[in-house]
């Protein structure tokens, strides 16, 4: 028998399997589509720099800088968690229990010790394993118990949101050294915001683990196809816990940014971000349907959002506008997707 | 002669009142395929389950390379060298065909001396060398299986199968849901495993798959196993004749 490639030449024995084959590449329209939300961040920001006087200036850009951040540090968990199919609606909520948590501790330690330095490090450490947990225990209800992520993380928020203001009877929590809010607001050189740094290191972090670990290749397996991950002895349960952990401890950092950001724990920190969170994931064409999504993706969602946020506050325009640009992005990334992969082939 | 590869003994399996697989015994040798067939219900599923570790036999036994083993696991079975191929393949659609190959089992290295990251390298060389003793060609080890046809699919599957020294291999209706040409090709990809020396037990609904592949047949019915047949000596008539537990003319 011989077989003919594409091109119809004869090829020199083995089996051809044809019909299809990777030579059947996107045409350059639909190659332009795939990065088109990077593109319009360009385009956002060279709309806002001709018409927003002060766009471009190093202190608007540290706002953007400090705007994003939330966002995209819980966007960074967030991206594993869909990846893998799931959801996590409690990532704000887990933000602001972290948040005054870490407050209250680092108070204590500050009361019992008298020193600033070993209460900020107590704080800061209890602040992450506290988060750690909290994504843990969703996890486990997940992976174990098989309740659907939508409800046990919409419970966790529930959980979190009231304890946070149990903790503090709805006040924020004020009188904590000075210290925290400079390191909080501390700038390397005097340019470099802190914030930068602390996302830049947790950017790195999320793209070795979801690229370069194990841990990366299940989180698209399991969001690709459960079963083949389990006949592959993949030990999922263990590894959907990593990944809420992950998510919880992604939060936990961003409740720490803000506390040390404002240098008081409010227990208001970190309400709805969870939806900023997703929006940023899903803009960064990543899909619920799990096993799709880049860290890049949704690091350009988050920033978007920040420079949507920024942008339109320059133009004088009412910050709700934000808001409603983003579900509009939000739901024109989920329509382009779509015909993105049209034609791809649904098992 | 030595050993059989894999004996089953009186294995039955009940699922509460429900006989799944009854009083089932077979000798498999090493460098045979056996096909396996019978009606849906027969107890073909279950049967191969038991053997690839997913359901423990509620009695009987089995033995491997002669000596007693309980197939307690899926990673037991697995080490001892038995590959099962799905139906459904259970490949992840969204990864590549190297990622594929290895998944659940990724070659990993140190950068630095102390970061572990997985070898892509080594993975997308590996895998190219395993298809290519398959004599498969299916372009980039990076191409996402979703966009691969059905029979690049099946070959994914075996090549991740065999690459892992499989001594047994099981494959589970592997032609279902095949156009013609991609049917051909995939039995002429297990041909060629059996001519390497590969033992097969090949599940099929379609006769001539079984005879154009199989030197032994298993036929089952309600259970059972009613009858082992060698391939050269029977039709396709008496086996459907077994299978629906007719003697009579159709």
């Amino acid at each position: 028998m011989v077989n003919h490639d594409r091109r119809g030449e004869p090829k020199k024995g083995g089996v051809v399997l044809s019909e299809r084959t990777y030579e059947d590449r996107p045409n350059l329209w639909k190659r332009l589509l795939k990065q088109w939300i990077f593109l319009a961040l360009l385009v956002f920001i060279a709309v806002f720099s001709v018409t927003a006087p002060g766009f471009l200036t190093v202190r608007n850009i540290r706002n953007i800088i400090s705007y994003t951040s939330v966002p995209l540090l819980l966007a960074l968990g967030q991206t594993f968690v869909i990846i893998s199919g799931g959801i996590d609606l409690s990532v704000g909520a887990v933000l602001g229990f972290c948040g005054v948590s870490s407050a209250l501790i680092l108070k204590l330690v500050w009361d019992a010790t008298g020193s600033v330095g070993f209460s900020i490090v107590a704080g800061t450490l209890s602040g992450m394993i506290i988060g750690t947990t909290l994504g843990a225990v969703s996890g486990t209800m997940i992976a174990k118990l098989k309740v659907p992520p939508f409800v046990v993380t919409l419970g966790m928020l529930g959980i979190a949101r009231g304890c946070t203001y149990l903790l503090t009877s709805g006040r924020s929590i004020i009188g904590l050294p000075i210290e925290l809010a400079r390191i909080g607001n501390y700038r390397i050189w005097g340019v470099i915001p802190i914030t930068l740094v602390v996302a830049l290191l947790l950017i790195g972090i999320s793209l070795y683990l979801l690229n370069m670990t194990r841990m990366g290749r299940y989180t698209y397996a399991i969001g690709g196809s459960e079963t083949a991950a389990i006949r592959a002895g993949i030990p999922v349960a263990r590894y959907k816990i990593l990944i809420y952990a992950l998510s919880g401890f992604m939060a936990s950092c961003a409740g720490l940014v803000t506390l040390a950001r404002f240098g008081t724990g409010s227990p208001l920190a970190g309400v709805n971000s969870e939806l900023d969170s997703i929006a940023a994931v899903v803009i960064g064409g990543a899909s619920l349907m799990g096993g799709i999504g880049t860290i890049f993706g949704s690091v350009v969602g988050a920033l978007i959002i920040g420079v949507l946020l920024v942008g339109l506050v320059l133009l004088n325009v009412e910050p709700y506008w934000q808001m409603v640009s983003v579900g509009v992005i939000l739901i024109i990334a989920v329509f382009l997707d779509q015909v993105r992969n049209k034609d791809r082939v649904q098992p | 002669m030595a050993n059989p590869l894999l004996r089953g003994e009186s294995l039955s399996k009940r699922f509460g009142g429900v006989h799944a697989v009854e009083n089932a015994s077979f000798d498999l040798h090493r460098g045979e395929v056996l096909g396996l067939v019978g009606d849906n219900g027969a107890g073909k599923s279950t049967l191969i389950k038991m053997i690839s570790g997913v359901l423990q036999p509620t009695s009987g036994k089995l033995y491997w390379k002669g000596e007693e083993a309980a197939f307690s696991s899926v990673s037991y079975a697995r080490n001892l060298g038995i590959e099962t191929i799905y139906q459904d393949l259970a490949l992840a659609d969204n990864l590549g065909i190297a990622a594929n190959v290895f998944l659940g089992r990724e070659p990993a290295r140190r950068v630095l001396g102390f970061i572990r990251v997985i070898d892509r390298k080594l993975m997308d060389q590996r895998a190219e060398d395993i298809l290519a003793r398959l004599q498969l060609r299916l372009g980039s080890m990076h191409t996402p299986v979703w966009s691969l046809s059905g029979g690049q699919r099946q070959s994914v599957a075996i090549g991740r199968a065999i690459f892992w020294d499989a001594e047994l291999l099981i494959m589970d209706e592997p032609t279902a849901a095949l156009g013609v040409y991609e049917r051909a090709t995939v039995l002429k990809l297990i041909k060629q495993l059996k001519k390497q020396g590969m033992t097969i037990i090949l599940i099929s609904h379609n006769l001539y798959d079984i005879f154009e592949t199989a030197d032994q047949i298993a036929v089952m019915r309600r259970g059972r196993i009613v009858e082992c047949l060698e391939t050269a000596s029977t039709t396709e008539d008496e086996v459907i004749h077994m299978m629906i537990g007719t003697e009579a003319q159709v």
